[in-house]
């Protein structure tokens, strides 16, 4: 431990102001808060004794995290190696299966080992680019306008790979996640001063600049041409199979027996770590008992998502029955998509969301309502927790607003009768 | 800034330290509805040039004998003769591009900028310093429009002026079109990083907190 301290304090001067690399302060000072607590204490008059501060927030969300991102590893892998069961092997071509055929690992669905490997052949590479390209940004942006490199990067970098597809072409990482550092954060301030979720921003960058790798039946990976190889083997997600004309709740049921509990547990096709709705339990359980994650957004956007999907499940079972996604009850809802891992991991974003007790429950609320109606009412977009959660992140401040001014108000009035 | 009512200020200072779009943030909408091609707005940037120029002129030719109580409509009237002649031009000659800018070259009557140089300078000021006060508005205008609409054919379409600079994946090359960048809200962002662009070099537009 001395021997990292000396290792550290020796070059400071370098750094300092008036040091020669005076301008890389930034990497000096995250690689030492990254290694110590840093030694500065606050000045001025707001004294609050506690161990919390914003590296350890950003780490426990890393580590709740955790199963998520154990999830996508195994589930990416499953859902190649089942459908490459189908597939002659002596078709598949790639660095991937050169790797798996160098290291001895086949491609047997059942077998724990082989799916994680196979899915780490994709996730990795994702969330390398993504770290380095967003890292530059990051580092860029602390050392031009001298600012701190913030944890707040950390968070995103592991957040965006896990909403990404895992057949998404690698440049598109790299394109994503500049938009969503540049234009989501950086813009605004750095860290803290952001209005949107720089993750999201960044994948709803690529969801309208490049729909055709992001949407559709590319949610399985394996290459589309060897999939079409396939009969009745689509790479579409549940709620595209939900949303189609003849789609509706018969049709996900029909996908397999038992696809209620599969959906739960995350062994289906979708974005790399958000299939899984019981990670993202325990990742929800682990954010509130540690009071990182508001448990009051996270409620109120259950909440939202149950009655508006509950009233347009009425409306279907009361004969309006023109759009099959209205079939879908709500734990139906619950299980398909995005919706855990918004819910627990996006929507929390303290610092996109509203501040404001009040104001959380009203911002989850919208959330869950605007999420349902995307999802459900509109044809073109299978699901709707991205743009509901970008939504409900402008509305943020103005809804803290209101809650403030009411409060305000009713101050003033007691004031008035205590007069 | 030498002399301010000297012609070159007059002509350029619109251009680059008085931008009706970067500065006074006007003229957005037709900024964000024309810009997906080259073609259309050089036509749309001729189009407003010509209203500007004219409309100034114009009404600094009757400044004198414009009564104030009616003013705004008076200019209105001058505007909106003129916005019909070009939209009238487009129609005769440029038949297909006047069908994609559509309703946009007749909206040029709503364009904050045209109202806004009539009122602030033409108002004030003789006819031929009017004239070159269009111009030069037109001219910072055209500026931003030109240049989000080339980033936004460049990276939408793969293209400038309808020529392929990038072969498309979709016919078989390497690139693959950003389909952001055919959506209005891009021409935001584009606007959005230009003034960002343009401050960091003019410091003195940036406003005060």
């Amino acid at each position: 431990m001395k021997f990292l301290r000396n290792l550290l304090d020796k070059p400071k001067g370098l750094f300092e102001k008036g040091g020669k690399l005076e301008k890389l302060y930034p990497f000096y000072e995250a690689g030492d808060t990254f290694l110590f607590t840093p030694g500065e204490v606050t000045e001025g008059c707001s004294h609050v004794r506690d161990g919390i501060d914003l590296k350890r927030t950003m780490i426990t969300v890393v580590m709740a995290l955790t199963p998520c991102i154990l999830m996508a590893l195994y589930n990416t892998g499953l859902q190649a190696n089942l459908a490459l069961a189908k597939i002659d092997p002596s078709l598949l071509v790639g660095w991937r299966y050169d790797v798996l055929a160098a290291l001895g690992i086949g491609y047997d669905a059942s077998s724990i080992v082989a799916n994680m490997v196979h899915g780490a052949l994709y996730f990795f590479p994702v969330f390398i680019v993504c770290n380095m390209v967003g890292g530059l940004w990051e580092s860029l942006f602390a050392v031009v306008r001298k600012h701190e490199i913030n944890e707040g990067f950390l968070v995103t970098g592991m957040l965006f790979p896990l909403i990404l597809p895992a057949n998404i072409p690698l440049w598109q990482v790299a394109v994503g996640i500049s938009f969503g550092v540049v234009i989501g954060k950086e813009v605004f301030g750095g860290t803290g001063k952001n209005i949107l979720n720089p993750a999201l921003t960044a994948r709803v960058f690529l969801f309208f600049a490049y729909p055709m790798q992001i949407t559709g039946e590319i949610w399985v990976p394996v290459e589309s041409a060897l999939l079409a190889t396939i009969d009745g083997y689509s790479g579409a997600t549940a709620l595209a199979v939900a949303a189609a004309p003849n789609g509706g709740l018969a049709a996900v049921q029909g996908l397999s027996d038992g696809y209620w509990m599969q959906a739960f547990l995350g062994f289906i096709p979708g974005s790399m770590g958000e299939t899984s709705t019981l990670a993202c339990l325990f990742g929800a359980g682990f954010l509130i008992m540690t009071g990182i994650g508001s448990w009051r957004i996270m409620l109120s956007t259950a909440i939202g998502m149950f009655v508006t999907s509950f009233a347009f499940n009425a409306m279907y079972n009361a004969g309006i029955t023109t759009n099959p996604m209205f079939s879908l009850t709500p734990q139906w809802h619950f299980v398909l998509g995005s919706f855990a891992f918004a819910t627990v991991f996006m929507a929390t974003d303290p610092v996109s969301a509203s501040m404001t007790t009040t104001g959380k429950w009203i911002y989850g609320f919208g959330i869950g309502c605007i999420g349902i109606i995307v999802r459900s009412a509109n044809p073109a977009y299978p699901e709707g927790w991205m743009l509901a959660i970008l939504f409900m992140n402008v509305f943020a401040p103005l809804i803290d607003y209101f809650v403030m001014t009411a409060n305000i108000r009713r101050r003033t009035r007691k004031y008035e009768l205590a007069q | 800034m030498s002399n301010e009512n000297s012609v070159k200020n007059v002509l350029f200072g619109p251009v680059f330290d008085r931008n009706p779009i970067a500065l006074q943030i006007l003229g957005i909408c037709s900024a964000l509805a024309v810009t997906t091609k080259l073609q259309t707005s050089f036509t749309m940037c001729g189009a407003v040039i010509f209203v500007l120029a004219f409309s100034n002129a114009s009404v600094s030719l009757i400044r004198h004998h414009i009564p104030s109580s009616i003013r705004i409509i008076v200019q209105m009237t001058i505007i909106a003769s003129l916005v019909i002649i070009a939209d009238q031009f487009l129609k005769a000659y440029m038949y297909d591009v006047s069908k994609e800018l559509s309703v946009f070259v007749g909206l040029i009557i709503t364009n904050c900028i045209v109202m806004g140089r009539a009122e602030a300078y033409a108002m004030k000021n003789n006819v031929t310093m009017s004239f070159i006060d269009g111009i030069g508005n037109g001219l910072g205008y055209s500026l931003i429009l030109i240049i989000v609409a080339a980033f936004r054919e460049f990276f939408g379409s793969g293209s400038l002026m309808g020529h392929s600079m990038m072969t498309l994946s979709t016919d078989g090359g390497w690139y693959v079109a950003n389909g952001l960048m055919l959506l209005p809200p891009s021409a935001f962002f584009l606007i959005g990083l230009f003034i960002w662009a343009l401050r960091s070099w003019k410091t003195d537009q940036v406003e005060a907190e």
